[in-house]
Protein backbone atom coordinates (compact mmCIF):
# COMPACT_ATOMS: atom_id res chain seq x y z
CA UNK A 1 0.00 0.00 0.00
CA UNK A 2 2.86 2.66 1.08
CA UNK A 3 4.82 1.29 -2.15
CA UNK A 4 1.78 2.68 -4.25
CA UNK A 5 2.66 6.17 -5.81
CA UNK A 6 -0.30 8.12 -7.09
CA UNK A 7 0.59 9.67 -10.31
CA UNK A 8 -0.30 13.29 -10.90
CA UNK A 9 1.36 14.41 -14.64
CA UNK A 10 1.69 18.48 -13.16
CA UNK A 11 4.96 20.00 -12.09
CA UNK A 12 5.54 23.78 -10.69
CA UNK A 13 9.00 24.79 -10.33
CA UNK A 14 11.09 21.51 -11.09
CA UNK A 15 12.85 22.06 -14.47
CA UNK A 16 15.28 19.57 -14.77
CA UNK A 17 14.73 17.64 -11.91
CA UNK A 18 13.75 14.15 -14.27
CA UNK A 19 16.42 15.27 -16.91
CA UNK A 20 20.05 15.25 -16.76
CA UNK A 21 22.67 12.55 -16.65
CA UNK A 22 22.93 9.55 -15.03
CA UNK A 23 26.67 7.18 -14.06
CA UNK A 24 28.10 5.93 -17.42
CA UNK A 25 26.72 9.37 -19.16
CA UNK A 26 29.26 11.73 -20.97
CA UNK A 27 29.22 14.38 -19.41
CA UNK A 28 28.96 18.19 -21.83
CA UNK A 29 32.07 20.42 -21.40
CA UNK A 30 31.07 24.06 -20.59
CA UNK A 31 32.64 27.59 -20.72
CA UNK A 32 32.13 29.48 -17.31
CA UNK A 33 33.54 32.42 -16.13
CA UNK A 34 35.71 32.41 -12.76
CA UNK A 35 35.87 34.43 -10.09
CA UNK A 36 39.02 35.85 -11.11
CA UNK A 37 37.61 36.65 -13.87
CA UNK A 38 39.25 34.01 -16.09
CA UNK A 39 37.13 31.54 -18.36
CA UNK A 40 36.85 27.64 -17.37
CA UNK A 41 35.93 24.91 -19.00
CA UNK A 42 36.93 20.99 -18.92
CA UNK A 43 38.72 20.59 -21.97
CA UNK A 44 41.31 23.57 -20.28
CA UNK A 45 42.15 21.80 -17.48
CA UNK A 46 45.67 20.96 -17.45
CA UNK A 47 47.03 17.44 -17.41
CA UNK A 48 43.56 16.64 -15.59
CA UNK A 49 42.38 12.98 -15.26
CA UNK A 50 38.79 14.49 -14.66
CA UNK A 51 36.82 16.87 -12.26
CA UNK A 52 34.87 17.28 -9.34
CA UNK A 53 32.19 19.28 -10.58
CA UNK A 54 29.98 20.26 -7.61
CA UNK A 55 27.02 22.82 -8.00
CA UNK A 56 27.61 25.09 -5.71
CA UNK A 57 26.66 28.78 -4.34
CA UNK A 58 27.04 31.49 -1.52
CA UNK A 59 23.83 31.27 0.34
CA UNK A 60 22.87 27.70 1.20
CA UNK A 61 23.93 26.50 5.06
CA UNK A 62 24.93 22.83 3.55
CA UNK A 63 27.32 24.38 1.21
CA UNK A 64 28.86 26.83 3.80
CA UNK A 65 29.32 23.69 6.07
CA UNK A 66 30.89 21.82 2.95
CA UNK A 67 33.27 25.05 1.82
CA UNK A 68 36.39 23.69 4.16
CA UNK A 69 35.75 19.66 3.50
CA UNK A 70 35.83 21.23 -0.69
CA UNK A 71 38.86 22.68 -0.51
CA UNK A 72 40.66 20.01 1.36
CA UNK A 73 39.51 17.89 -1.82
CA UNK A 74 40.83 20.13 -4.15
CA UNK A 75 44.19 20.28 -2.26
CA UNK A 76 43.86 16.08 -2.40
CA UNK A 77 43.06 15.51 -5.44
CA UNK A 78 43.73 17.83 -7.89
CA UNK A 79 47.59 17.00 -7.94
CA UNK A 80 45.83 13.00 -8.59
CA UNK A 81 44.31 14.99 -12.01
CA UNK A 82 41.02 15.80 -10.14
CA UNK A 83 40.38 19.36 -10.04
CA UNK A 84 37.21 20.74 -8.40
CA UNK A 85 35.28 23.00 -9.92
CA UNK A 86 32.34 24.81 -8.08
CA UNK A 87 29.16 26.19 -10.18
CA UNK A 88 26.75 28.19 -9.33
CA UNK A 89 23.69 27.92 -11.32
CA UNK A 90 21.48 30.51 -8.98
CA UNK A 91 20.16 33.01 -10.30
CA UNK A 92 20.89 36.50 -8.62
CA UNK A 93 17.47 38.40 -9.39
CA UNK A 94 15.90 35.69 -7.53
CA UNK A 95 18.77 35.11 -4.90
CA UNK A 96 20.63 38.83 -4.71
CA UNK A 97 23.42 37.30 -2.27
CA UNK A 98 24.51 34.46 -4.94
CA UNK A 99 25.55 36.99 -7.62
CA UNK A 100 28.52 36.76 -9.56
CA UNK A 101 30.45 40.20 -6.99
CA UNK A 102 29.29 37.95 -4.01
CA UNK A 103 30.91 35.01 -5.08
CA UNK A 104 34.15 36.72 -5.86
CA UNK A 105 33.42 38.41 -2.39
CA UNK A 106 33.03 34.42 -0.84
CA UNK A 107 36.57 32.89 -2.72
CA UNK A 108 38.51 35.68 -1.29
CA UNK A 109 37.24 35.44 1.89
CA UNK A 110 37.61 31.51 1.96
CA UNK A 111 40.44 31.33 -0.15
CA UNK A 112 39.35 29.16 -2.46
CA UNK A 113 42.14 27.14 -4.15
CA UNK A 114 39.45 25.67 -6.83
CA UNK A 115 37.91 27.49 -9.38
CA UNK A 116 34.05 28.70 -8.52
CA UNK A 117 32.63 29.82 -11.34
CA UNK A 118 29.08 31.44 -12.53
CA UNK A 119 26.45 29.23 -14.70
CA UNK A 120 24.66 32.52 -15.21
CA UNK A 121 22.40 31.44 -18.23
CA UNK A 122 21.49 28.23 -15.93
CA UNK A 123 22.33 25.72 -19.10
CA UNK A 124 25.03 23.83 -17.51
CA UNK A 125 22.93 22.91 -14.30
CA UNK A 126 19.81 21.52 -17.01
CA UNK A 127 22.13 19.70 -19.07
CA UNK A 128 23.68 18.32 -16.02
CA UNK A 129 20.07 17.80 -13.89
CA UNK A 130 21.94 19.20 -10.79
CA UNK A 131 18.91 19.67 -8.43
CA UNK A 132 20.29 21.11 -5.13
CA UNK A 133 23.24 22.16 -4.06
CA UNK A 134 25.56 21.05 -3.19
CA UNK A 135 25.28 18.24 -5.81
CA UNK A 136 28.35 16.65 -6.45
CA UNK A 137 29.46 14.72 -10.20
CA UNK A 138 32.35 13.34 -10.46
CA UNK A 139 33.62 12.99 -14.28
CA UNK A 140 36.60 11.23 -15.46
CA UNK A 141 38.59 11.83 -18.67
CA UNK A 142 37.56 8.81 -21.57
CA UNK A 143 39.64 9.49 -24.59
CA UNK A 144 38.24 12.92 -25.21
CA UNK A 145 34.78 12.27 -22.96
CA UNK A 146 33.80 12.75 -19.56
CA UNK A 147 32.15 10.37 -17.88
CA UNK A 148 30.40 10.05 -15.06
CA UNK A 149 31.47 8.10 -12.58
CA UNK A 150 29.51 9.57 -9.48
CA UNK A 151 26.32 11.74 -8.23
CA UNK A 152 25.47 12.36 -4.86
CA UNK A 153 26.86 14.22 -1.84
CA UNK A 154 30.16 14.70 -0.58
CA UNK A 155 29.77 12.17 2.61
CA UNK A 156 27.09 11.43 5.27
CA UNK A 157 27.04 14.15 7.72
CA UNK A 158 27.34 17.77 6.86
CA UNK A 159 26.84 18.83 10.47
CA UNK A 160 30.34 17.07 11.60
CA UNK A 161 33.24 16.73 9.86
CA UNK A 162 34.74 14.38 12.25
CA UNK A 163 31.33 12.20 12.34
CA UNK A 164 31.42 11.49 9.24
CA UNK A 165 31.01 7.57 8.33
CA UNK A 166 30.94 7.27 4.82
CA UNK A 167 33.26 9.72 2.89
CA UNK A 168 30.91 8.89 -0.31
CA UNK A 169 33.04 11.07 -2.91
CA UNK A 170 36.29 9.84 -1.67
CA UNK A 171 35.67 6.76 -1.92
CA UNK A 172 34.26 7.32 -5.52
CA UNK A 173 37.48 8.94 -6.58
CA UNK A 174 39.89 6.56 -4.73
CA UNK A 175 37.72 3.65 -6.75
CA UNK A 176 38.43 5.34 -9.96
CA UNK A 177 41.79 6.45 -9.08
CA UNK A 178 42.49 2.47 -8.74
CA UNK A 179 40.91 1.69 -11.60
CA UNK A 180 38.66 0.12 -9.75
CA UNK A 181 34.15 0.31 -9.96
CA UNK A 182 32.77 2.92 -7.77
CA UNK A 183 30.56 0.66 -5.20
CA UNK A 184 28.19 3.43 -4.29
CA UNK A 185 27.81 5.45 -7.56
CA UNK A 186 24.45 7.85 -6.40
CA UNK A 187 23.47 8.78 -2.87
CA UNK A 188 20.85 11.29 -2.04
CA UNK A 189 21.46 14.15 0.77
CA UNK A 190 19.20 17.14 1.69
CA UNK A 191 19.96 20.38 0.53
CA UNK A 192 19.00 23.98 -1.22
CA UNK A 193 16.66 24.36 -4.20
CA UNK A 194 18.08 25.66 -7.41
CA UNK A 195 17.06 29.23 -7.67
CA UNK A 196 15.78 29.10 -11.60
CA UNK A 197 15.60 32.32 -13.42
CA UNK A 198 11.75 33.28 -13.54
CA UNK A 199 10.46 33.16 -16.78
CA UNK B 1 -11.98 -21.63 17.84
CA UNK B 2 -14.25 -19.15 18.69
CA UNK B 3 -14.35 -16.46 15.42
CA UNK B 4 -13.05 -12.76 17.21
CA UNK B 5 -16.02 -10.24 16.22
CA UNK B 6 -14.74 -8.14 13.66
CA UNK B 7 -15.35 -5.20 15.51
CA UNK B 8 -12.75 -6.20 18.16
CA UNK B 9 -10.23 -7.21 15.58
CA UNK B 10 -11.10 -3.17 14.27
CA UNK B 11 -10.37 -2.04 17.92
CA UNK B 12 -7.51 -4.01 18.42
CA UNK B 13 -6.01 -2.56 15.02
CA UNK B 14 -6.74 1.31 16.16
CA UNK B 15 -5.49 0.36 19.98
CA UNK B 16 -2.02 -1.08 18.40
CA UNK B 17 -1.66 2.14 15.97
CA UNK B 18 -2.79 4.03 19.25
CA UNK B 19 -0.24 2.79 21.64
CA UNK B 20 2.95 2.45 18.36
CA UNK B 21 2.08 6.40 17.71
CA UNK B 22 1.06 7.42 21.52
CA UNK B 23 4.34 9.01 22.88
CA UNK B 24 4.88 10.89 19.10
CA UNK B 25 1.12 12.16 19.63
CA UNK B 26 1.60 13.37 22.93
CA UNK B 27 3.25 16.01 22.46
CA UNK B 28 1.47 19.13 20.90
CA UNK B 29 3.46 22.02 19.08
CA UNK B 30 7.21 20.68 18.70
CA UNK B 31 9.05 17.35 18.63
CA UNK B 32 12.55 15.81 18.17
CA UNK B 33 11.79 12.63 16.09
CA UNK B 34 13.95 10.08 14.45
CA UNK B 35 13.25 8.69 10.95
CA UNK B 36 11.73 5.71 12.42
CA UNK B 37 9.47 7.94 14.35
CA UNK B 38 8.75 9.76 11.56
CA UNK B 39 7.84 6.27 9.37
CA UNK B 40 5.78 5.81 12.01
CA UNK B 41 3.38 9.34 11.56
CA UNK B 42 3.12 8.88 8.61
CA UNK B 43 1.48 4.63 9.09
CA UNK B 44 -0.79 6.10 11.40
CA UNK B 45 -4.04 6.06 9.75
CA UNK B 46 -5.61 8.75 9.55
CA UNK B 47 -9.14 9.35 7.18
CA UNK B 48 -7.34 12.73 5.80
CA UNK B 49 -4.76 13.80 3.36
CA UNK B 50 -1.81 14.48 5.41
CA UNK B 51 0.66 16.65 4.29
CA UNK B 52 4.14 16.51 5.24
CA UNK B 53 5.89 19.47 4.49
CA UNK B 54 10.18 19.51 4.61
CA UNK B 55 11.53 22.61 5.58
CA UNK B 56 14.03 24.47 7.52
CA UNK B 57 14.21 27.77 9.40
CA UNK B 58 17.27 28.95 6.95
CA UNK B 59 15.51 27.92 3.86
CA UNK B 60 13.77 31.01 2.63
CA UNK B 61 11.67 29.30 -0.04
CA UNK B 62 10.50 26.92 2.22
CA UNK B 63 9.37 30.42 4.72
CA UNK B 64 7.19 31.63 2.14
CA UNK B 65 5.07 29.08 1.24
CA UNK B 66 4.31 28.10 5.25
CA UNK B 67 1.68 30.73 5.64
CA UNK B 68 0.12 29.01 2.38
CA UNK B 69 0.42 25.69 3.66
CA UNK B 70 -1.01 26.80 7.18
CA UNK B 71 -3.87 29.01 5.20
CA UNK B 72 -5.24 25.85 3.16
CA UNK B 73 -5.16 23.51 6.20
CA UNK B 74 -7.29 25.93 8.24
CA UNK B 75 -9.99 26.01 5.68
CA UNK B 76 -10.01 22.40 4.12
CA UNK B 77 -11.10 20.43 6.99
CA UNK B 78 -10.31 16.83 4.63
CA UNK B 79 -6.46 18.17 4.78
CA UNK B 80 -4.18 17.65 8.05
CA UNK B 81 -0.65 19.49 7.74
CA UNK B 82 2.51 18.58 9.85
CA UNK B 83 5.56 20.54 9.00
CA UNK B 84 8.95 18.43 8.96
CA UNK B 85 11.55 20.38 10.34
CA UNK B 86 15.51 19.48 8.48
CA UNK B 87 16.84 22.20 11.29
CA UNK B 88 20.29 21.40 13.12
CA UNK B 89 18.90 18.94 16.04
CA UNK B 90 21.09 20.35 18.33
CA UNK B 91 19.36 23.98 18.04
CA UNK B 92 16.29 23.14 18.58
CA UNK B 93 15.76 26.59 20.29
CA UNK B 94 15.95 28.04 17.62
CA UNK B 95 13.36 26.14 15.70
CA UNK B 96 11.36 26.96 18.62
CA UNK B 97 11.49 30.46 18.41
CA UNK B 98 10.48 30.58 14.92
CA UNK B 99 7.30 28.60 15.55
CA UNK B 100 6.07 30.90 18.71
CA UNK B 101 7.50 34.50 16.06
CA UNK B 102 5.42 33.03 13.22
CA UNK B 103 2.40 31.67 14.93
CA UNK B 104 2.54 28.29 13.62
CA UNK B 105 -0.43 26.03 14.19
CA UNK B 106 0.82 23.11 12.33
CA UNK B 107 2.69 20.48 14.17
CA UNK B 108 6.31 20.75 14.17
CA UNK B 109 8.22 17.53 14.04
CA UNK B 110 12.21 18.01 13.96
CA UNK B 111 13.63 15.16 12.08
CA UNK B 112 17.37 14.67 13.35
CA UNK B 113 19.05 12.37 11.14
CA UNK B 114 21.62 14.03 9.01
CA UNK B 115 22.72 10.63 7.51
CA UNK B 116 20.13 11.61 4.94
CA UNK B 117 20.97 8.84 2.38
CA UNK B 118 19.42 6.21 4.01
CA UNK B 119 16.16 7.80 4.14
CA UNK B 120 15.22 10.27 2.12
CA UNK B 121 14.38 7.13 -0.84
CA UNK B 122 12.12 5.50 1.89
CA UNK B 123 10.10 9.16 2.02
CA UNK B 124 9.97 9.07 -1.71
CA UNK B 125 12.48 7.54 -4.65
CA UNK B 126 11.46 10.92 -6.63
CA UNK B 127 12.47 12.83 -4.08
CA UNK B 128 16.26 14.42 -5.14
CA UNK B 129 16.71 16.11 -1.32
CA UNK B 130 16.19 19.56 -2.31
CA UNK B 131 14.02 21.50 0.27
CA UNK B 132 11.01 22.65 0.17
CA UNK B 133 9.65 19.24 -0.20
CA UNK B 134 5.74 17.84 0.53
CA UNK B 135 4.57 14.24 0.88
CA UNK B 136 1.20 13.82 0.41
CA UNK B 137 -0.56 10.75 1.99
CA UNK B 138 -4.37 9.96 1.45
CA UNK B 139 -6.70 8.32 3.55
CA UNK B 140 -6.13 5.09 1.69
CA UNK B 141 -2.23 5.40 2.53
CA UNK B 142 -1.71 5.94 -1.36
CA UNK B 143 1.64 8.68 -1.84
CA UNK B 144 1.97 11.75 -3.64
CA UNK B 145 5.37 13.46 -3.04
CA UNK B 146 6.09 17.45 -4.71
CA UNK B 147 9.65 18.70 -4.82
CA UNK B 148 9.53 22.75 -4.33
CA UNK B 149 7.51 25.40 -3.60
CA UNK B 150 4.30 25.37 -3.83
CA UNK B 151 1.73 28.50 -3.27
CA UNK B 152 -1.86 28.37 -2.26
CA UNK B 153 -3.76 28.21 -5.78
CA UNK B 154 -0.89 25.16 -6.56
CA UNK B 155 -1.37 23.77 -3.15
CA UNK B 156 -5.27 23.59 -3.70
CA UNK B 157 -5.04 22.20 -7.35
CA UNK B 158 -2.88 19.32 -5.90
CA UNK B 159 -5.02 18.65 -3.29
CA UNK B 160 -7.96 18.29 -5.98
CA UNK B 161 -6.04 16.05 -8.18
CA UNK B 162 -5.36 14.25 -5.06
CA UNK B 163 -9.01 13.92 -3.92
CA UNK B 164 -9.99 13.10 -7.50
CA UNK B 165 -7.43 9.98 -7.50
CA UNK B 166 -8.38 9.00 -4.82
CA UNK B 167 -12.72 8.81 -5.39
CA UNK B 168 -11.33 7.06 -8.81
CA UNK B 169 -10.59 3.82 -6.63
Amino acid sequence: MLGCFLWIGISFSTQAQEKGYSVGDKASDFELKNVDGKMVSLSGLKDAKGAIVIFSCNTCPYVVAYEDRMIALHQKYESLGYPLIAINPNDDKVSPKDSFENMQKRAKDKNFPFAYVHDKKQEVIKSYGGSRTPHVFLLRKEDNDYVVKYIGAIDNNHQDASSVTEKYLENALDAVLSGNEVALKTTKAIGCTIKWTKP
Amino acid sequence: MKPIPKISVFAFILFAAWISTASVWKADGFKVIDFDEFESITKTPSEKIRMFNFWATWCAPCVKEMPDFEKVNAQDPEVELMFISLDDGNKTQRVQEFIQKRGIKAPVFLLDDVDYNKWIDKVSSNWSGAIPATLFISADGTRFFHEGELNEKQLKYLIKKIKQGHNEK
